[in-house]
């Protein structure tokens, strides 16, 4: 009777099991992973609650782009430019996406309020530095999109205050056909500091990628990294931030392809070798030497 | 059930344990489908008269007791607990200290264990298991690796004796997962499994390697479990007994093996690669202004 009381899930441990597997759906994978969460749980109403309240929370952290209706550009589906539960800001083009996140796309635009819009001064900054970094995203990312976000003090009107813009890029990569989903995910905190005339980068690089013909190969990587550069005009800090942001996500893809290339002959071997220690194959014909030896070392005492 | 399969292909292979809990949990009714269809992180115990350990999987289990293969003990202890004949159990204990040198020789570290038992049709089954932590905490000898397992399972099904040969027929799951650290390229996390299965009966033929079209054919939505299943590697050979049933069960495990390592270093990981260089190509030239 014990195992049928265990069985006999609540309905929120039951919505709490499909959140889970949602959540942790690889990069584009969401939309497949519902599909069979949906049948497992053969309860309409129950799949609904965990795909509203899941679904937000994937959008956001793998940083999805849409496509706006009327194409102008992408939204990237982001905190940062979260304004309501379905609004989410496109700095570039000042408008508001209304988005339906569990089908992932973007229903709807309406122009920005001005309050939702940082002021001219920072807008500048802003402003300089998406055009840079749209630059250096178009030359490094077949597929990428990038936002420039202020990230605080939007209402800054000239030189002496703090302020902080984030740039975000997003890259992703399906192909079902192949068996393959990938996504390179960077956020880029920018503070600048006034008093130091300093402004000061933080990064966080993340990169997925599953494989899964006759297979489920996963790879996670994550990175994080820190400079800093000096306080100048708006275009002067953006091209200097540009080229920082440029050569710490170069140096990181080359560090991954080192992480790639030492797998087969160092990494690996701490696993299985290629060929045992004795670098023949193993003597599967000649297994009775084994014995002798271990029968000599028993009667001498000296076995394990 | 293929829905529940389907959700296996895509969870990372870090988290089956979980995923696993939570379709029993979900599907009490499936629940020893799921256990046999799912591969798990194989579990560990130490036999209490030899202090060895072994590994525990369905195929040394009685009731809530595993078997031993140092001790051909249950452990806990268990009453009537199934036993191979003594014949067979003469060929397991061969089978076990021969397979710890291989395990040695070719994993450097790690536990090993075999089992063997009757089948219905005269023949017997095999189950050869591996576990090796390759973590620099474990048995990793080089020590690159933060966290790194190597989980391998050969399951051989061995068919009565005929004039002098015998029909071998080998399902190899491997499950793998590692993780390195160093400052420069951060945390790297690579976790996969693969399956594969392999006849042998007749002379080795080529691999049978699924051509692309007759993949892209397939609903491409839950139908993966089987796909995993059927679309698989398949040797065939017809072995004489005549050096033995370890010598022919072993040097499939080891071709097997081999075969599974590098697909999951070439194959696998490959394809992650070239997710991610087509994400970011490499050939960018790096131009770093002069901070003024």
């Amino acid at each position: 009777m014990a195992d049928e009381e265990e069985a006999e899930l609540n309905e929120t441990q039951k919505k709490e099991i499909a959140k889970w597997f949602l959540l942790n759906s690889p990069p584009g994978e969401i939309q497949y992973v519902a599909k069979d969460v949906k049948a497992i749980l053969d309860d309409d109403e129950l799949y609904q609650e965990a795909a509203s309240e899941s679904f937000p929370l994937y959008n956001k952290s793998h940083m999805i782009s849409l496509e706006l209706p009327d194409r102008s550009g992408d939204v990237i589906i982001t905190s940062f430019g979260e304004l309501g539960k379905n609004e989410f800001l496109d700095p570039r083009t000042a408008q508001v996406a209304i988005i339906d996140h569990v089908k992932q796309v973007c229903t709807e635009v309406r122009p920005a309020m001005d309050e939702d819009l940082p002021s001219p001064y920072i807008e500048e900054f802003r402003c300089a530095l998406d055009a840079e970094i749209l630059k250096y995203i178009s030359e490094a990312y077949p597929k990428g999109v990038c936002s420039v976000y202020c990230g605080s003090g939007k209402d800054v009107e000239g030189p002496g205050s703090d302020f902080e813009l984030v740039v975000v890029i997003s890259a992703a990569r399906h192909s079902p056909q192949n068996f393959c989903n990938g996504s390179w995910r960077s956020v880029w905190n920018i503070e600048f500091k006034d008093d130091m005339q300093l402004v000061e980068l933080s990064g966080k690089l993340q990169v997925g990628a599953h494989y899964f013909e006759e297979g489920n190969v996963q790879l996670d990587a994550k990175h994080e990294c820190k400079d800093s550069t000096i306080l100048q005009s708006a275009e002067d800090c953006a091209i200097s931030l540009a080229s920082i942001i440029r050569h710490h996500e170069t140096e990181y893809l080359a560090s991954l392809e080192a992480s790639y290339s030492n797998l087969p002959d160092t990494t690996f071997k701490d696993l299985r070798r290629k060929l045992p220690v004795t670098r023949t194959l193993f003597p599967w014909h000649n297994t009775m030497q084994f014995s002798l030896t271990r029968d000599i070392s028993k009667e001498l005492g000296i076995g394990k | 059930m293929e829905a529940a399969m389907g959700l296996m292909r895509r969870i990372p292979p870090k988290h089956t344990e979980t995923a696993l809990s939570a379709l029993l949990t979900l599907l009490p009714q499936h629940s020893s489908d799921l256990l046999s269809q799912v591969d798990q992180p194989l579990q560990v115990f130490s036999d209490i008269d030899s202090g060895k350990e072994f590994i525990l999987c369905e195929y040394n289990r009685d009731a809530d007791s595993y078997r031993s293969p140092w001790s051909n003990k249950y452990h806990p202890p268990l009453e009537d607990g199934a036993l191979p004949s003594a014949e067979l159990r003469k060929l397991e204990i061969e089978a076990n200290d021969i397979f710890s040198i291989y395990r040695d020789q070719y994993y450097e570290g790690g536990i090993s264990s075999v089992y063997m038992w009757e089948d219905d049709n005269e023949g017997f089954v095999a189950c050869f298991l591996i576990k090796k932590d390759g973590s620099k905490t474990g048995h990793g000898r080089r020590g690159y690796l933060q966290e790194g397992a190597w989980d391998a399972i050969h399951v051989i099904e061995v068919g009565p004796e005929e004039e002098g040969t015998a029909h071998y027929r080998l399902t190899s799951t491997v499950m793998l997962s590692l993780t390195t650290n160093n400052d420069a390229s951060g945390m790297f996390s690579l976790s996969g499994s693969i399956r594969r299965e392999g006849h042998r009966n007749n002379n080795i033929t080529s691999l049978h390697v699924p051509t692309r079209v007759f993949r892209m054919t397939l609903p491409w939505s839950s139908s993966h479990a089987k796909f995993l299943l059927t679309l698989a590697q398949v040797m065939n050979m017809d072995l004489s007994i005549q050096e033995g049933h370890l010598c022919n069960m072993g040097r499939m495990i080891e071709e097997m093996e081999s075969k599974l390592r590098n697909s999951l270093d070439q194959v696998y990981f490959g394809k992650t690669k070239e997710m991610v260089c087509t994400l970011r190509p490499p050939s960018e030239v790096v131009m770093r202004l002069p901070e003024t």
